[in-house]
């Protein structure tokens, strides 16, 4: 009965995962502008439970250094429990945490970009932490369809 | 009814079924909301280009037929951006077709099954004379990738990779030689029968850019890099804090300037309660950095620059992420030397760092 239902389930998740699969990123354009989709991706990254820890604003350093550019971020966010329950368990993780999303501007559009985690999820041998870069994907997905 | 649902192996089963019916409602939207879940982010809601090409083009429309786009989006463009989408189901690419079609009057191409047959060496001649300028010597396409940042779009289109294998698929001989025909209104594609060509040059150059199947690009190659190692880990003969400095020094002798140092949890716990042995060294080549946000604007995913410095139970490691690895998530063959070049930039650091 459990071998049954685990395969069900396996059946149901590969399903679902490859209808969702876009390569080894996941990207998204949102209509709205840089500061309008900026703000609605932080606000969103904080009600699906994550924190964030920065942002990172690349484009002053080029503009500093007197190159042309238009508005670009990276937003860093985690769970503080996740992020330590993977370096523990998956030290060669590290290097990729916390998670990032690359925002900027595409005229008066705004482009949001994130590494598919469910790609990390390959090489890992928990199955705990495969499950749950699995469910950061899922949550990234989500973050981004509410950047609208 | 409440005895089937007593019965646990009827109700698990009823469970999935659900589960099913669901992802096939999923599965199979119209293709407009397909179109916005996997071309939007690239082409525009409205198929006005960005990332990729502006599929709204007329001129685009008028010379492409409906089984060029649907096998484009079946196999993709490899090592040019474009990602396959062989997942999705005959249904569901023809309904991203209809809604692509939706953006121009402009009248499809009718396909042909013609297959040409010319002169590969007049072809290479001719390929040479009129083509390489804007498709490279060996087909290869021209720069950019379709990638557009901070930077004006010379060209509504960029001239396509004639040798990939994702292009060969798609596009048939009669699409080949209807284009050169007849030209792309709009861009510097222009009907060579216009320019005195004959119909028989024509037939040589289809020939010839059909033989660029002998030689797959890049696929192979990006396959091999695929398999590298996601980080780049070595361990520490010093302590922490020496570690961190001589990282520092090696990043500032390789010409990257630090931005800063601080802790893997700061901004994420409370402050003070950090795990003070996990920090992370950022650095940047602001040079480097604009060259290759110009290549690929989604390359921030690497950036800033960082190296992380470990103690574990007394043990100092120095990890960075592979970007010989990443680079294959982007479907970006431009990516590679970058990508390379980041690579030996990290090892070398890190090497230094643990001498």
């Amino acid at each position: 009965m459990r071998r049954l239902f685990t395969l069900l389930i396996l059946m149901v998740w590969s399903f679902s995962a490859v209808a969702d699969n876009h390569g080894g990123l996941i990207m998204h354009r949102s209509t709205q502008t840089f500061p309008e989709a900026m703000l609605a991706l932080q606000t969103t990254i904080a009600e699906h439970g994550y924190t964030v820890s920065r942002v990172q604003r690349v484009d002053i350093g080029l503009t500093k250094s007197g190159y042309e550019t238009d508005k670009y971020r990276v937003v860093f966010f985690g769970k503080p429990s996740e992020i330590r329950a993977v370096k523990h368990s998956e030290p060669q993780l590290i290097a990729y945490l916390p998670m990032k999303v690359v925002i900027f501007s595409e005229g008066n559009e705004t482009m949001l970009v994130a590494a598919d985690t469910s790609e990390y999820s390959r090489r890992v041998k928990q199955p705990h932490i495969r499950d749950l870069l699995v469910r950061w994907n899922n949550d990234i997905r989500s973050i981004f369809s509410d950047v609208k | 009814m409440s005895s089937l649902y007593r019965n646990p192996v009827a109700r698990c089963f009823s469970v999935f079924i659900s589960l099913f019916i669901s992802g096939l409602v999923h599965a199979a939207p119209s293709g407009s909301a397909l179109y916005g879940q996997h071309c939007a982010s690239c082409h525009g809601y409205g198929g006005k280009g960005g990332m990729g090409v502006p599929l709204a083009l007329d001129s685009f429309q008028g010379s492409v037929s409906d089984d060029y786009l649907a096998k484009t989006i079946r196999f993709g463009r490899p090592g040019r951006v474009m990602p396959e989408f062989r997942h999705l189901s005959d249904a569901q690419i023809k309904s991203i077709v209809k809604h692509v079609r939706s953006f121009s009057s402009a009248t499809p191409l009718q396909d042909s099954a013609l297959i040409v047959t010319g002169n590969l060496v007049r072809g290479k001649r001719l390929f040479a004379q009129r083509c390489a300028s804007c498709h490279g010597v060996n087909g290869e396409g021209g720069k950019g990738t379709g990638v557009t940042f901070s930077r004006p779009r010379e060209l509504p289109i960029i001239a396509p990779a004639l040798n990939n294998k994702g292009f060969l698929a798609a596009a048939s001989d009669s699409l080949i030689k209807s284009t050169l025909m007849k030209g792309r209104v709009g861009t510097p594609m222009q009907s060579f029968l216009k320019q005195g060509m004959t119909e028989q040059d024509i037939d040589d150059v289809v020939s010839y850019v059909r033989s660029f199947e002998a030689s797959a690009v890049h696929a192979a190659q990006r396959e091999a890099k695929h398999g590298d190692s996601s980080t780049i880990v070595m361990d520490s003969p010093h302590d922490l804090k020496t570690t961190i400095e001589q990282v520092k020094n090696a990043a500032l002798a390789k010409n990257f300037r630090i931005i800063r140092v601080q802790e893997l949890e700061q901004g994420l716990v409370e402050k003070g309660s950090e795990n003070k042995n996990e920090v992370m060294v950022f650095f940047c080549n602001f040079e480097t950095l604009n060259n290759v946000l110009a290549i690929d604007p989604r390359l921030g995913l690497f950036l800033p620059c960082r190296v992380t410095v470990v103690e574990r139970a007394g043990k100092v490691q120095v990890m960075s992420i592979n970007p010989r690895y990443l680079s294959s998530l982007y479907n970006n063959a431009e990516l590679d030397t970058a990508c390379d070049e980041m690579y030996r930039n990290y090892i070398e650091i890190i090497e230094e760092a643990t001498l």
